[in-house]
């Protein structure tokens, strides 16, 4: 530092590079933190609102708490058992001794519901061997247990209890997709005439693949309309393109039963033209709530797609036609490819929101029409199965993060030269 | 004001007759447009926007259609021909290069839809790429070039397809000082080299002046003048022309005598002057002359001029090769003396008397109002 003049004030920074980053490190820290507190409450509120709920439901799906809260010790040791011969004596024991402490309490009707739903009849079984308890002294467990019931002598019975002793099952994933685990604590398919969960999620697949065409095939002609009107239309088009939006749901859906009924405006005003001689059933079958959908979800489409033909400069058509391309031609092999990512994301938009619909299908379709959701909400609200519902909620769950994931990989691909730089 | 030594005068490559284009329908934007281009020439239309020069240019390439009169190319009437139909090559303000497609798909592009051989095609593309000196970057993606880069992608897509004529449209707007310099120089080589007849659009003059064969001057959709760099910078046609191109002192005043190609005008300051003689200046008409501040000699070298006016120095700015001096004279006119700085450094300050002279052939008479 010698060499500056004796003029120069002398240099405020003598300390080596090393002060100098963490200095660095601590004005950012500071403004890390700034930015961090100012995101905190949101961070909060969603993990209190969003994931945390959504967490818990999930773990519903895997979750079995009723045979080990009821029968801990009886658990325990049925995790050590072979399952080929009947359990020795102790488990025979353990598992009296717990009947007798649990008598009369939910804990019991728990545990008996929970085993009925795989072996009917187990209810009644729970019942009958739990009047048998306490046992005297000097009894043996074995003999009351067979006694009140023959099959407690059956390996089956105790296989069930074992199967059912650890705090988490497939069961209920299983049953999702119309398997189930059999006696022998294999993975088979469930009998055809009980499976109706991959028929109903296929359903759901299928309907919300057909909203979705339909959706891009009506949005697409509609978005590239609205880009290239100058702005002032764009925006009225816009609005009259966002206006369902401030109407509810519920109100459109009953909308579009008045008009769809048999002697609704639609079906008066097509025999009227002599376009049919008879009301067509455009309600309460497929046709309705694929118009119902299709009407509800189109500005999902429309908005992505009309944000991505607005940022595309009409100076590639010109290009295109400038080098020779045909008027057509040029759109499709240049304007088109550039809207992919907008078809995507319009696309995933809608067939995602398409498979968690339940309303408009439950209020217009028949029950040939009913989506996953549907099964969700019988799940919850009738049967109170929460492990069926969240079980379904899970595979509806999985489906769409796969399909972002595709998504993803798509797009990224179709965009890599872009981020390359 | 010709200079189409080498051109072929028996038949124009591009021909403009009463040309008009108007949007509304109330005002024109281009007024009656003449113009003819040569084959092989480098023509620029120069212009502020609005001019008419864009709308031109668009009208050629068959982006817009001419409200009124003809458009030929070779002596065809394009009229009503679509532009995917004229074999026009265009290179556009922001490139317009396609962000889907690599640099070598960029320029198959036009070829595949000529229907060409695929060892025919790698061959054009690979001699194109050569020419703009991009051969190692056919497989990248426009995004993953710089500015000069792309413009060079954007020139060999619009010569790839061997076009009847190259249009640009500023192209090289979007380019820092430096490298539109050395883009205009590369455009230039290649124009003379392939002998490509070059319309080019821009509204910066120097760059018009490096460049261009001919110059077109529009203004309020009218061509103000036509000719070479030289003949545009050094016999300007009108006022406006003048001003436009090049810095510019106007003065205005009265003709008192006309004489073969000189005139004495009265300035309003009561000074007259000796002038060239401009079109359409006549005997006890108004003018305007003009004279380049390059043109104005000062002190020692003013001695020899024709045309000496007194006058204070208010102003001088050092621009290490020349100075810029502003000096008001009688009349309280103001006229920009360019001075080399060797010359006349340290030899007069601000505030200081000085003497101006001006010979009578920088010194040119107008006629004030601008029309063609």
């Amino acid at each position: 530092m010698t060499q500056y003049s004796a003029t120069m004030p002398a240099p405020l920074d003598t300390a080596p590079e090393a002060s100098l980053q963490s200095r660095l490190r601590r004005a950012e820290r500071m403004n890390k933190l700034k930015y961090g507190a100012l995101i905190l409450p949101l961070a909060i509120f969603l993990m209190l609102t969003f994931v945390w709920p959504i967490a818990a439901l999930l773990k519903r799906s895997v979750d079995n708490p009723e045979i080990i809260t009821a029968f801990p010790q009886t658990s325990a040791l049925l995790r050590g058992w072979n399952g080929q011969a009947l359990p020795d004596d102790g488990v025979f024991a353990a598992f009296a001794g717990e009947m007798a402490q649990i008598k009369g309490t939910p804990v019991l009707a728990a545990a008996a519901k929970r085993l009925n739903m795989e072996v009917p009849g187990f209810r009644s079984l729970m019942m009958r061997t739990v009047r048998a308890t306490p046992l005297e002294a000097g009894a043996s467990a074995r003999e009351v247990l067979i006694d009140a019931d023959p099959r407690w002598g059956e390996t089956a019975t105790w296989q069930l209890l074992a199967r059912n002793a650890s705090p988490y099952t497939m069961r209920y994933l299983l049953a999702s997709l119309d398997h189930k685990v059999n006696e022998q604590g294999k993975v088979v398919a469930t009998s055809p005439e009980e499976a109706i969960f991959v028929d109903v999620l296929l359903r759901t697949f299928g309907m919300s693949f057909v909203v979705t065409v339909v959706c891009l095939l009506l949005g697409f002609p509609l978005a590239y309309f609205i880009a290239t009107r100058p702005v002032k239309t764009a925006n009225v088009l816009l609005m009259a393109v966002l206006l369902p939006f401030w109407t509810s749901i519920l109100v459109r859906v009953a909308a579009w039963i008045v008009l769809l009924q048999s002697q609704g405006l639609v079906n008066q005003a097509l025999m009227h033209l002599g376009i049919t001689d008879h009301p067509l059933q455009l309600v309460f079958n497929s046709t309705g709530v694929y118009i119902a959908m299709v009407h509800i979800l189109l500005p999902f489409m429309i908005l992505p797609l009309y944000s991505v033909m607005k940022g595309i400069s009409p100076v590639y058509m010109r290009a295109a036609l400038s080098l020779g391309c045909p008027p057509f031609r040029s759109f499709w092999k240049i304007y088109f490819p550039q809207t992919l990512p907008g078809i995507g994301a319009g696309g995933l938009l809608v067939f995602i929101l398409c498979m968690g619909y339940y309303i408009t299908p439950s209020l217009l379709g028949s029950p040939n029409e009913q989506m996953a959701s549907y099964f969700v909400a019988f799940y919850t609200n009738q049967t109170i199965n929460w492990g069926m519902a969240a079980a379904l909620s899970a595979i509806l769950f999985v489906a769409t993060l796969l399909l972002y994931a595709i998504y993803t990989r798509l797009v990224g691909s179709q965009n890599m030269a872009a981020r390359a730089r | 004001m010709s200079d189409d030594q080498n051109k072929n005068h028996a038949e124009p490559h591009v021909t403009f007759r009463k040309v008009q284009k108007s949007y509304d329908g109330k005002n024109l934007i281009v007024k009656n447009l003449d113009l003819d281009i040569q084959r092989g020439e480098f023509l620029t239309l120069l212009g502020p926007s609005g001019s008419g020069k864009t709308t031109s240019l668009m009208m050629l390439a068959g982006f817009e259609i001419p409200t009124g009169g003809e458009i030929r190319l070779n002596n065809k009437i394009i009229n009503q021909v679509p532009p995917h139909r004229r074999n026009i090559g265009m290179v556009f303000q922001n490139y317009a290069l396609f962000p889907h497609m690599t640099v070598r798909e960029n320029l198959r592009f036009p070829l595949t839809i000529r229907k060409l051989g695929a060892t025919e095609m790698d061959r054009k593309v690979t001699k194109v790429l050569d020419m703009v000196q991009l051969d190692e970057f056919g497989d990248r993606y426009p995004q993953q070039l710089s500015g000069g880069q792309q413009q060079r992608v954007a020139l060999a897509r619009a010569l790839v397809f061997d076009p009847e004529l190259i249009l640009m449209d500023e192209p090289l707007g979007a380019l820092d000082k430096q490298l539109r310099e050395h883009m205009q120089m590369e455009i230039k080589h290649i124009q003379q080299k392939l002998g490509l007849t070059v319309v080019f659009v821009t509204h910066d003059q120097s760059e018009a002046l490096t460049m261009s064969d001919r110059i077109a001057i529009f203004n309020d959709g009218v061509i103000q003048q036509i000719g070479s760099s030289t003949a545009i910078y050094e016999r300007p046609a009108n006022p406006f022309v003048a001003s436009f191109i090049g810095e510019n002192n106007a003065l205005s005043g009265l003709v008192e005598t006309v004489a073969e190609s000189t005139c004495r005008v009265r300035l309003d300051s009561g000074v007259y002057v000796h002038a060239t003689l401009g079109d359409g200046v006549v005997q006890g008409a108004r003018t305007i002359v003009s004279v380049r501040p390059e043109s104005v000699q000062l002190n020692v070298q003013s001695l020899g001029c024709a045309n000496r006016m007194g006058g204070y120095v208010k102003e001088i700015t050092y621009l290490g090769d020349h100075l810029r001096v502003r000096v008001e004279l009688a009349g309280r006119k103001e006229i920009m003396v360019k001075a080399p700085a060797a010359e006349h450094k340290h030899r007069f300050d601000t505030g200081d008397a000085i003497h101006v002279g001006v010979n009578p052939e920088h010194l040119l008479a107008l006629a004030p109002t601008a029309s063609a």
